[in-house]
């Protein structure tokens, strides 16, 4: 066992259960979607596009990508969130909460590939 | 990319997870700690002030507490965030920059950079690989008649030295080791432009890889080489290096020719020195018994050359085992009179200084003035540095390997025809040679001519072309008329003119140009760019051809068409 592939599995498929936990619920609804949770998604997101960082083979090279798809989706949905509740006059309206949920939502694919590709990359390996 | 790169970046990942971990948890503390608003109220900090305030609190602790005065659970949160952030901070900050000082790091980047700058060179270029002496004025040569190179040197002293040449043109340069394939494939020997691979290092064995590499790596790249040992180039040559250049064999054939003929001599020297060099006069070698002060491969080359000239040679050497003298030999270095005194000095007609120590070399020459001043001397001299000694010491010629290598390639790569000239030139006999030396000196100054090559097409001489394709003739005679009338003709010479397989030696001015001729000039550097003007401008080539000046814009040309039409008519 390596355990720096422990750890590399572990943010990746971390960033993917926070994120569709904080996804999953009324599209429109902010009760139903927590802060905490896009902040713990976003920050998580980061570490694992980190985690990627050097990585030669055309595999890590698309893992990366996915990654870095996942953190601009995240940071635009947390810009608007903080536009909302700072800086718009409205507050959290259902339309602002349905774009950030949605944002997430993206987020969410990208972080589906990169589960499958580390999956697939895992079969492959013969040990 | 280079593997370094990737190396760096991994190497980065333990600092920046440190980095987010850290903010995030700061982050995250001050949203959860209870606070009291401006009223006095319960507050909880949300995430876009938290993250405001940790974002400012890490890099300079400074603004205060936003946007309420902070209770005494937030201030302690606030401490402890405080030295994690800035540590974190410092920590990620400090790897990043000593990670991009690594030696190997600095090196991925120049190679990078090297690279794109080999790729933005447009026009086509010449590789040059070893950036000792010879590489130093071949280059600055190649710039002077406007070549392109990029110079290899696995020492980056040397390569400095392009700072302080302030060569007109750029000159991509690598420290880096010549033998490795990948070196050769960034500084562009794939390159479509590259149009020659110069090996210029001073191992045998180097070079050789170079040229297998250059000729596995591109079919159509010519390659030159120099080259000391015999098997070394028999070797080069086997696998089709297209050019071997070997100083040693270089300057004995240059003797012999002297020997043979004092003019033809003259002629090849001045057709081959470096741009804006002084016009040297003939040498006469003297005929007789000669003394060879160093029997290694140079003295080799050159005892050959004097017997084959009818000479008697005395042998002085050092070490006869080693070098495999003959019996005959005197032992010794010849730099103390009585070697050169057993060598029978006074009796002697020329001397060789040729061992591979410039130090001995020079008291070999000055010990020998001394005995006997009328001694036609060669002295050979190995390092550039020690050029004013030899200018000083009194030999007749310099035998400089540098020079040598450097004025050879030059000839062959920038004017191909001048060797196929110099060539021809032998077949011919004194008398021929000393006319043409002396037409030569009356249209050049006090300095060696210039030589270039004209070729008759579309891109170099478009008014010719468009001239022939229109059915019209132009000799000679007629593009060497000098537009400014300062002279009666352009202060040049025709030399050779290429046609197909056809080769004529000094055509005759009378010779009607066709398309794709090759012409090699010779003469003054003025009559250089006069001449391309000519061949350039149709107006200028019509001057040139009828002495009257031709209409030059459409309209104009219309007008004179018109008028002197209707005059002829009426």
């Amino acid at each position: 066992m390596n355990l720096e592939k422990v750890f590399f599995a572990f943010f990746i498929l971390l960033a993917l259960t926070l994120n569709f936990g904080f996804f999953i619920g009324d599209l429109t609804d902010p009760v139903q979607h927590n802060a905490y949770e896009l902040f713990a998604a976003l920050v998580i997101s980061l570490i694992a596009t980190v985690m990627k960082f050097g990585d030669r083979t055309q595999i890590g090279a698309v893992l990366l990508a996915a990654s870095l798809v996942a953190d601009l989706q995240l940071v635009i949905a947390a810009i608007i969130w903080g536009f909302a509740n700072h800086i718009f006059e409205t507050g959290l309206t259902p339309g602002l909460t349905a774009s950030i949920v949605s944002l997430s939502g993206g987020a969410v694919l990208a972080n589906v590939v990169s589960v499958v590709l580390l999956v697939s990359e895992t079969l492959q390996s013969r040990r | 990319m280079p593997h370094t790169f990737f190396l760096v970046l991994r190497r980065l990942r333990r600092p920046l997870i440190i980095l987010i971990s850290v903010y995030a948890v700061s982050t995250l503390g001050l949203t959860l700690i209870p606070g009291i608003d401006g009223e006095g109220q319960p507050w909880k900090m949300d995430f876009f002030h938290a993250f405001y305030f940790v974002s400012f609190m890490g890099s300079t602790i400074g603004f205060g507490e936003i946007p309420y005065p902070f209770t005494d659970g937030q201030r302690l949160w606030t401490l402890a965030s405080i030295y994690t952030t800035v540590t974190a901070w410092l920590y990620a900050i400090g790897s990043m920059i000593s990670l991009l000082q690594q030696p190997a790091f600095q090196t991925a980047l120049t190679r990078g950079s090297f690279v794109r700058e080999v790729r933005r060179v447009r026009q086509p270029f010449y590789l040059i690989c070893g950036f000792g002496d010879t590489g130093q004025a071949l280059v600055e040569a190649l710039n002077d008649y406007g070549h392109r190179c990029v110079a290899l040197d696995i020492d980056q002293n040397r390569l400095n030295i392009l700072e302080l040449q302030n060569l007109p043109n750029s000159v991509p340069s690598l420290c880096a080791d010549t033998q490795n394939p990948e070196v050769l494939i960034d500084a562009g020997v794939n390159n479509k432009r590259c149009n020659g691979l110069i090996a210029l290092t001073n191992d045998d064995s180097v070079n050789l890889k170079i040229a297998i590499t250059g000729k596995l790596l591109n079919q159509n790249l010519s390659i030159t080489c120099r080259v000391e040992d015999d098997d070394m180039a028999a070797n080069m040559d086997s696998f089709g290096t297209d050019h071997l250049v070997n100083p040693y064999k270089l300057f004995s054939d240059q003797l012999s020719q002297a020997f043979d003929s004092p003019s033809i001599h003259l002629l090849s020297r001045w057709l081959t020195a470096a741009p804006g060099a002084a016009l040297s006069d003939p040498l006469f070698p003297p005929k007789g018994r000669w003394l060879l002060c160093g029997y290694g491969r140079f003295g080799k080359a050159l005892e050959q050359v004097l017997l084959q000239a009818g000479n008697q040679v005395t042998i002085i050497e050092a070490d006869p085992e080693l070098t495999k003298a003959p019996e005959s030999t005197i032992v010794g270095r010849g730099t103390e009179a009585s070697t050169l005194e057993a060598g029978a000095i006074r009796s002697a007609v020329g001397l060789i200084a040729g061992t591979d120590h410039d130090a001995n070399n020079l008291s070999i020459i000055m010990t020998a003035k001394m005995l006997n001043p009328d001694l036609f001397i060669i002295g050979r001299q190995n390092q550039s540095t020690h050029k004013p000694l030899f200018s000083t010491v009194g030999a007749d010629i310099i035998a400089n390997p540098t020079q040598i290598i450097a004025h050879e390639i030059l000839s062959r790569v920038v004017t191909p025809l001048t060797s196929e000239f110099l060539r021809r030139v032998r077949n011919h006999d004194h008398t021929w040679a000393s006319r043409l030396i002396s037409r030569i000196a009356g249209v050049v100054s006090d300095e060696v001519p210039h030589i270039w090559q004209v070729r008759i097409n579309r891109l170099d001489t478009p008014a010719v072309r468009a001239l022939l394709r229109s059915g019209g003739t132009v000799t000679l005679r007629e593009i060497l008329e000098d537009t400014t009338h300062l002279y009666p003709t352009l202060r040049c010479l025709p030399l050779l003119l290429k046609r197909g397989d056809e080769w004529m030696v000094l055509p005759e001015l009378t010779t009607a140009l066709q398309p794709h001729d090759r012409v090699l000039f010779c003469g003054h550097p003025s009559a250089r760019h006069q001449l391309q003007n000519t061949l350039d401008h149709d107006s200028l080539l019509h001057l040139a051809r009828t002495g009257k000046s031709a209409p030059d814009g459409a309209l104009w040309r219309w007008m004179v068409e018109h008028f002197t039409g209707r005059k002829q008519q009426s």
